[in-house]
């Protein structure tokens, strides 16, 4: 080993833009919360209140229906996601012609950009121009508009999502999939038992870790999905999908109410840090058990 | 073991020709709309090119605006700055982190990666109000390249750290050490010895760092307003403002995710550890 000294100074840029652009604006959040600051107000000078903004928080109904949302959201996807994506990821381990091409074309939404694919949903959703709501009316006559049910928006903006980030599921069980041990599942074929079977005590008992990685990933991301909805919907209709990113947004900027803002920012990064913190221990839980 | 109709080679072809489909549509739909006039636009929907009204007039239309050409060419500068920087930044992290004893080296590791990890919206207040508090004669940090140059550090560095980590710790310690008993420095090691072997990985870093850049939109629409705004951003101005621009829409939205295709077949097999952290190897 070397002469840390060098090490730290080859370190240091990135320590200290990291400090930078992730540290201070969470110490800067922390201090804001506890003031009543809205540029906009009599007072536009931050006075210090103490837990006002928190108290006042927990009975604020926007705030916790864009929660509330938010998690619905999330459970959505995330099951849908994992079942499908298990379902493909078994389908493209099979051997069939063209499987590098498959996986490829099935890889492209990742790459898109989330603000790109709000545009994309929108061009099939808007009524008059876009094939959804046109099909859905001659074949099942529905009618489809995305700016006046609250379902339908929140539906479709389920769809969108499921389309964009299934993709990254089916990649990761299938990376689990294929590194199975042969042993345990040939046994259990000798034994007799059924493929169900088979698959619910075994393969799904192997995959657990990638499993429970995949949730964790999916999991963060869900809950901090702005671009496309925001895009798609507008968070309408009325505040029916405004999940809770792009609430903060609102309180944030169209009405510039700084601390009741950092209150809730505060109160998001708590809520996203318990909820992978019980995922975590859950993860390292399993491993230990495994050991 | 018998062999359902289920699971032959062809119900599984055409499985997965259906699914490639169900894939594509949406952005062939894109596609189609892009190369459409305003005229064409409604009607009975087709999934097919009409090559006699085809037209690429919303593509001239947008590509010709000065705006919009703004847009592009900052969103060319900041991904680009952006990835070099980052690339740059995260090779001498990891070989720092790979070669020398850090104390606290564990921490240093996790308290980077949570950096990618939190809600960008948490984040967008605090950044706002640093943002317009720097200011220097009439340049602010708020609305200019370089702002957000150095903000997409925060979720493109831990990403480009953890991913060069792996590859300089695959490089064997036995070529510096050799260099460094040729009485080479630090940096001539880094140089002719880290860099060429690194190469290849770092050109996957730099593409996916540069494509997770182009892609960024949150960021790019709080802190800037008229000078720094990104393809992203002039995307979303395009429902808002002129909402009823469908063709247009449809084409910027195709230059938005053309660069992300293109380079897609190149990255593919490291998108996957990308997006998780390598905790699952694709």
């Amino acid at each position: 080993m070397r002469n840390s000294t060098t090490g730290w100074l080859l370190i240091a840029p990135t320590l200290f833009i990291l400090f930078i652009t992730g540290f201070v604006p969470f110490i800067y959040v922390l201090v804001v919360s506890f003031f009543d600051w809205n540029t906009f107000a009599q007072n536009p000078e931050p006075t210090f209140t103490g837990a006002d903004n928190f108290r006042e928080l927990v009975f604020d109904k926007a705030f916790l229906k864009s929660i509330w949302l938010t998690l619905k959201f999330t459970a959505f996807v995330l099951i849908s996601q994992l079942v499908i994506g298990l379902f493909l990821a078994r389908m493209l381990l099979r051997n069939v012609p063209l499987k590098g091409l498959f996986r490829t074309i099935h890889t492209l939404p990742l790459m898109i950009a989330p603000i790109a694919v709000g545009a994309t949903w929108r061009l099939l959703t808007v009524p008059g121009l876009g094939p959804i709501p046109h099909y859905l009316k001659s074949w099942f006559g529905i009618d489809y508009i995305l700016s006046r049910f609250p379902d339908q928006a929140f539906a479709t903006v389920v769809i969108m999502d499921i389309w964009h980030w299934t993709p990254l599921v089916t990649l990761t069980l299938m990376a689990g999939l294929s590194n199975l041990p042969e042993e345990p599942l040939e046994q259990a074929r000798i034994d007799g038992a059924s493929e169900w079977r088979i698959f619910w005590d075994i393969t799904l008992a192997f995959l657990k870790p990638v499993l429970l990685t995949t949730i964790f990933i999916r999991l963060m991301d869900a809950l901090r999905t702005v671009d496309e909805v925001w895009m798609l919907t507008g968070g309408g209709p009325g505040a029916e999908t405004r999940f809770i990113g792009l609430h903060i947004w609102r309180v944030v900027f169209p009405k510039t109410d700084y601390g009741y803002g950092s209150a809730m920012s505060l109160i998001t990064l708590y809520l996203t840090i318990v909820m992978c913190w019980l995922l975590y221990v859950a993860m390292t839980g399993m491993k230990e058990n495994k050991a | 073991m018998k062999r359902g109709l289920f699971q032959s080679t062809a119900v599984t072809l055409i499985f997965w020709l259906c699914m490639s489909a169900l894939t594509l549509l949406p952005v062939w739909w894109m596609f189609l709309v892009s190369v459409k006039s305003r005229a064409d636009l409604f009607g009975k929907p087709s999934f097919l090119v009409d090559t006699a009204k085809m037209t690429w007039a919303n593509y001239a239309e947008v590509l010709s605006n000065p705006s919009f050409q703004k847009y592009m060419i900052n969103s060319l500068i900041i991904a680009t700055s952006n990835a070099v920087l980052v690339s740059v930044l995260a090779l001498l992290a990891a070989y720092a982190m790979s070669r020398f004893r850090l104390v606290g080296r564990d921490n240093i590791f996790f308290w980077v990666l949570t950096n990618r990890m939190a809600p960008p919206a948490v984040f967008l207040l605090p950044l706002f109000l640093m943002f317009t508090a720097v200011k220097i004669g009439d340049w602010s940090l708020f609305d200019s390249r370089i702002g957000l140059i150095l903000l997409y550090c925060v979720f493109n560095l831990p990403f480009a750290f953890w991913l060069l980590q792996g590859i300089v710790d695959a490089i064997p310690k036995e070529l510096d050490e050799a260099a460094y008993v040729d009485g080479a420095s630090t940096f001539t090691v880094l140089r002719t010895v880290i860099f060429p072997l690194a190469r290849p990985g770092l050109a996957v870093t730099g593409i996916l760092t540069w494509v997770f850049a182009w892609n960024e939109y949150l960021f790019a629409s709080t802190l800037t307003s008229v000078e720094a705004r990104t393809i992203t951003t002039g995307l979303a101005e395009f429902v808002t403002v002129t909402g009823t621009n469908w063709g247009q829409l449809a084409a910027v939205a195709m230059l938005t995710l053309a660069p992300a295709a293109l380079v897609l077949a190149l990255v593919q097999r490291h998108i996957v550890a990308g997006l998780t952290f390598g905790a699952v190897k694709g």
